[in-house]
Order: structure tokens, then sequence, then C-alpha cells
């Protein structure tokens, strides 16, 4: 796809500006003009709707941090202030709130989605890589934001995550003093989570200006995980990718009015709604249920370092995928062993986060265990395997093949 | 590509124009709240209710300050002296024309009540000094006479009146 853009300004003032700035000829040859695999199916729309979401997030969260108030005295009565006195407050906060979950179902779909068709083999590591940091990314915000409001659950989740760090030896506690400005979480906690919270998401940006970077480098994935063989079989992004993307983005945007109008605690704890009171620790203490399937690995493992090893350890491992799935086929469409077997790890997934939802106690615990050996057994054994093993059913010569006859589907190029 | 007929393309123009009808209203509803978020809450348009200030503790020729929604409001007692020297003037010669009795309340004249800001720049003008023992602003040096009118300086405008009623002879309702 590399190369000079297509656009020819029509009009003076934009030949000047080319000239000098092609930022025109840019978004044209990624936006209007790029080359799309004619195949892809909706599964692909979640970018944009990604994109959709940061910039919500972002807007709505600027416009809270007009109203609110980081210190421990006044955060969570300038959070009732906002739902109760400003314009439209209970609306832009509901919209934050449940942006963020929305957010995550996006990037769950979007992660599974390469997962399923090879989107994260060569040439698209790097692609990938940027994606598994884009995660992390998102994770550090979200939870950084959930501590602001500095309810029962903001506090004590900020006082469990931060304890993550004593676990590590010699320096750990040293560490966590340092991240906490004081001898426990507290005034000075919020106040720099507040900071850092408003910082990453544009970390973030950025991070996805490199992520669309590389994948229009290398070009898109589509659902047979053939290379398109020439323009006949790629259609431009506008109309096509365009419309339907937005029109994902409108099914996406009504479940997310959803949840805002009729259902905008669900997902939430109704603990945060307490106050935060330090001498005080919630009997069901739990996080958002975008990380239960992490907290469930963290829980199941009973040694303190080995059990934080494993947390984050169950999402670097995402970053080596493109080295432990050995397979020289990409989609899932032609892998019919390791399509079962990711259907059993997205069930595990499952699994997995319900678990987190559960007391660490008797049956629960046993299972966390399995499923926890079965997540990681996942990548470290039953991937290389199957890229040994497997045996994958014949490719179509080309995209166009795949849906048509084969005589039909001569592709000129 | 054939051509298609008339109908075909105003039936594609008309899904054109109802679709950026629709998004045009769409950003509309989307902007709204967004920008309206950004005016007065509802717990700061409570705080600026009104209030009632006593007037009896303000002996003759004295002036206090006090605040109504975050302005500073001075309340002058003023001398025979001072309301006769505001009222034996010229009116037309005057930056801002205004007569004395327009901006006191009938059968209160000794009681000045205005907004003290100036209508410069907005610095809080000295009471009781100034070449007309009116208001001074130190800031830009403009100078307001004992009815709060713009004498000499930069300032545009008379002190501006906040609105108020007498409750009874010692007491007003500022708001």
């Amino acid at each position: 796809m590399s190369g000079h853009s297509t656009y020819q300004p029509q009009s003076a003032f934009m030949k000047w500006m080319e000239a000098r700035l092609p930022i025109a000829g840019l978004v044209y040859s990624s936006f209007i003009a790029y080359p799309t695999p004619r195949n892809l199916n909706y599964w692909w729309a979640f970018g944009g709707i990604l994109a959709l979401m940061l910039g919500s997030q972002i807007i709505t969260g600027i416009v809270l941090a007009m109203h609110y108030t980081p210190h421990a005295d006044m955060a969570f009565n300038s959070v009732e202030h906002i739902m109760r006195d400003v314009n439209y407050g209970w609306l832009l906060r509901y919209l934050h709130s449940n942006g963020a979950s929305m957010f995550f179902i996006a990037v769950y779909i979007h992660m599974f989605r390469g997962m399923y068709y090879g989107s994260y083999k060569d040439p698209r590591e790097v692609l990938w890589i940027l994606g598994v940091i884009i995660y992390l990314l998102m994770m550090a915000t979200g939870f950084l934001g959930y501590t602001l409001p500095w309810g029962q659950m903001s506090f004590w989740g900020a006082t469990v995550i931060t304890n993550f760090f004593t676990a590590i030896p010699v320096v750990g506690d040293t560490i966590t003093t340092l991240l906490w400005g004081g001898y426990a979480v507290g005034n000075p906690t919020l106040n720099r989570f507040f900071s850092l919270h408003y910082l990453l998401p544009f970390v973030i940006a950025g991070v996805v200006v490199l992520h669309v970077w590389a994948l229009h480098h290398v070009g898109q994935n589509n659902p047979v995980g053939i290379d398109p063989k020439g323009d006949k079989e790629t259609v431009p992004f506008t109309p096509h990718a365009t419309v339907k993307d937005g029109f994902m983005m409108v099914v996406f945007s009504i479940l997310f009015a959803w949840f805002v109008f009729y259902l905008p605690n669900y997902l939430g704890h109704a603990d945060n709604y307490i106050p935060a009171n330090p001498a005080v620790t919630p009997t069901h203490i739990v996080p958002e249920w975008y990380y239960l399937p992490f907290y469930a690995i963290l829980r199941a493992i009973p040694n303190k370092l080995l059990g934080v090893l494993a947390l984050f350890g169950s999402i670097l491992i995402l970053a080596f995928l493109p080295w432990l799935d050995s397979s020289k086929v990409r989609s899932a469409r032609y892998r019919p062993l390791y399509r079962q077997f990711f259907w059993i790890f997205a069930a595990v997934c499952l699994l997995l986060g319900w678990l987190g939802a559960k007391p660490a106690e008797g049956g629960y615990v046993i299972a966390a265990r399995i499923l926890t050996i079965y997540y990681f057994a996942h990548f470290l054994v039953i991937l290389p395997l199957l890229g040994m093993f497997e045996k994958t059913k014949p490719l179509p010569n080309s995209i166009s093949e795949s849906v048509l006859s084969p005589s039909q589907a001569k592709v000129k190029v | 590509m054939t051509t298609m007929s008339s109908a075909g393309h105003s039936r594609r123009d008309f899904l054109y124009i109802a679709t950026g009808a629709v998004g045009a209203v769409g950003a509309a509803a989307v902007a709204w709240p967004l920008i309206s978020q950004m005016n007065p809450d509802a717990s700061t348009i409570a705080a600026g209710a009104p209030i009632d200030v006593d007037l009896a503790p303000i002996a003759v020729g004295q002036a206090i300050k006090v605040f109504w929604r975050g302005k500073p409001i001075y309340i002058n007692h003023r001398t025979k002296k001072e309301i006769d020297e505001a009222r034996n003037v010229n009116v037309a010669t005057l930056p801002d024309p205004q007569t004395d009795q327009a901006r006191v309340k009938e059968g209160h004249d000794q009681w000045l009540v205005l907004i003290g800001i100036c209508t410069h720049l907005g610095c809080i003008p000295i009471v009781h000094s100034g070449p007309y023992d009116g208001f001074f602003c130190p800031c830009h040096g403009s100078v307001y006479d004992t009815s709060g009118r713009i004498r000499s300086g930069p300032a545009p405008l008379n002190l501006a009146l906040p609105p108020y009623q007498f409750v009874s002879d010692t007491k007003i309702k500022i708001g």
C-alpha cells in the first residue's frame, strides 16, 4: 500500500496546502481510496468502534473534569454534584462509566477476532504487539478512573492493586510508598491518579496512530487469511468500509444507549456509592467486570509473588502469540482443530470471569486453578503443538475463489 | 457504468439529503449537552438566590460591602451633602447621562446601592475617595461621583445597579 497518495487536489487553495503539508492526501489515501479486502465481515468493524469509544471517553472525560474535584475530602461529593447539579451531568457521568465497559466489550471482540482469523501472524506481529500495549494502557486507564469517585470499591481497589508492588522482593515496599505518596492510599494517591488518568488516553491515542500505521503498511487481514491478489479483490475504503463501520457504530451505540439510559448501574458495584472508609474493607471486594478473568487467575495461585506474576503473565503472554502459534495457515476457517480449541479458550475466559466474581472458597478455587492451568496451556502447549501437527483444510487460491467457483473466480491482476 | 433512470438518481439524492438532515439533528443533539454543561449548574444558581441586608447598623456617612452572585455590592448611607452634590449637576454634561433620582429608590434617597465593579476593566473602586468624594478606581484612574456616575477616566458607563427592593425602611432584598 505504501507510496504516494493518489489524491489530486482540485482547488488552488488545496494545491497550495498539499505542496506544504499533504494532510489531505494522507487522509485520502488512508481512509478514502485505501484498498480494503472485499470479503471483510462485520467482525472487522470493531476497530472503528474502538476509535469511536476512545473519542467518546476523551470528550466526556474532559467535560467531567471541569466539575470533578480530585481531593479525598471532596471527590465523592463532587461526583454527586455532577449527578445532581451540573446540567446533563448525570448523562455525562453515565456515558463515561458505561462507555468504559463498552470500550472493553469492543476490545475483547476485536482481540478474539484477531485470534480467530490469525491477524497476529506474519507480517502483522508488530501490529498485534501494539494492540497488546494499547490493551495494557486501557487497563491502567480504567483502573485509575475507577478510583476517582473515591467510593469503597475505588479506595479498596486502589489499595489492592497498589499492594501488588509489595510482592516485588527487596524494592517492593519502597516502590509502593513511591506510588502512594504516603504510608497508605490517601489524598496524594488520588491526586496523582487523576493526573495519570487524564494523561493515559492521549498516550493510547498515540499508540493507536502507530497501530493504524502498522496496519496500513501491511494491509488488512481478511476472513480467508489469504492476501488479496489485485484491485479486483479490494474495494475503496470509502464508501464501502466507511458505511459498514458507520452502520456497526450505530448498532453498537444502541447497545451503549440501552445501558446508559435503562441500566446505568448494572455493570457497576453498589458499594461504590458508599464513601471511601479506610477502616472497613467491603466483604465481597471485586474489580470491574473487565478485569474479572485476571482477578480469578491472581487468586487461584496461593503464592503472593507468583500470583501477581501469573496475573501480568496472563496478559503479556498475548504478545508472544505470533511465535507460539507456528501454523502457516492464518484463518481458523481452514483450521478445524484450532477452531475447536479457540472456542474452548473463549469459554475458559468467560468462566474465569464468572469465577472472578465468586468468593474465593471451596469448589470455586479448585475450578479457578484448573482453568488457570488450561489458560496458560492453551498458549504454551496447545498452540505450538497444533502448529506442528494440525491437518489444515486446503486453502483457496484467492479470495474470489473462496466465494465463487474456481472457474468464475479467475482473477485478472 | 450504465446510466440510471432519473428516478433512480433522485432517490439517491433524497437518501443522501435525508441522511444528512438526520445526521445534522443527531450532531446537534450530541453537541448540546456538552455545551450546556458549562452553564451555571443548579447549586451555583441556588447560591445566587436573593439576600436580605439589614440597613439599621449602617451609620450616616458609612458604606458597607456585601457579596451577591460573586459580585461586590456597595451600600452607602449618604449624607445630605453627598445627596445635594449628586443632584446639583447638569445631567447633559455627564459622560453617561443619568439623574441621581433614577439611581435610588423613591423615598430612600440616602441609600445608594450599586455594584462595586468599575465599568472599565473590572476592579473594585474605592468608596469615599477621588475629587468628588464618590468612588475612585485605582487601576486606571476612573472617577465616579457620589451617585456612582462616571465623571472622568477610561470607564464608559456609570456604576451598575443591582436589582433590589426595600422590604422595610431598614431592610433591603438584593436580587
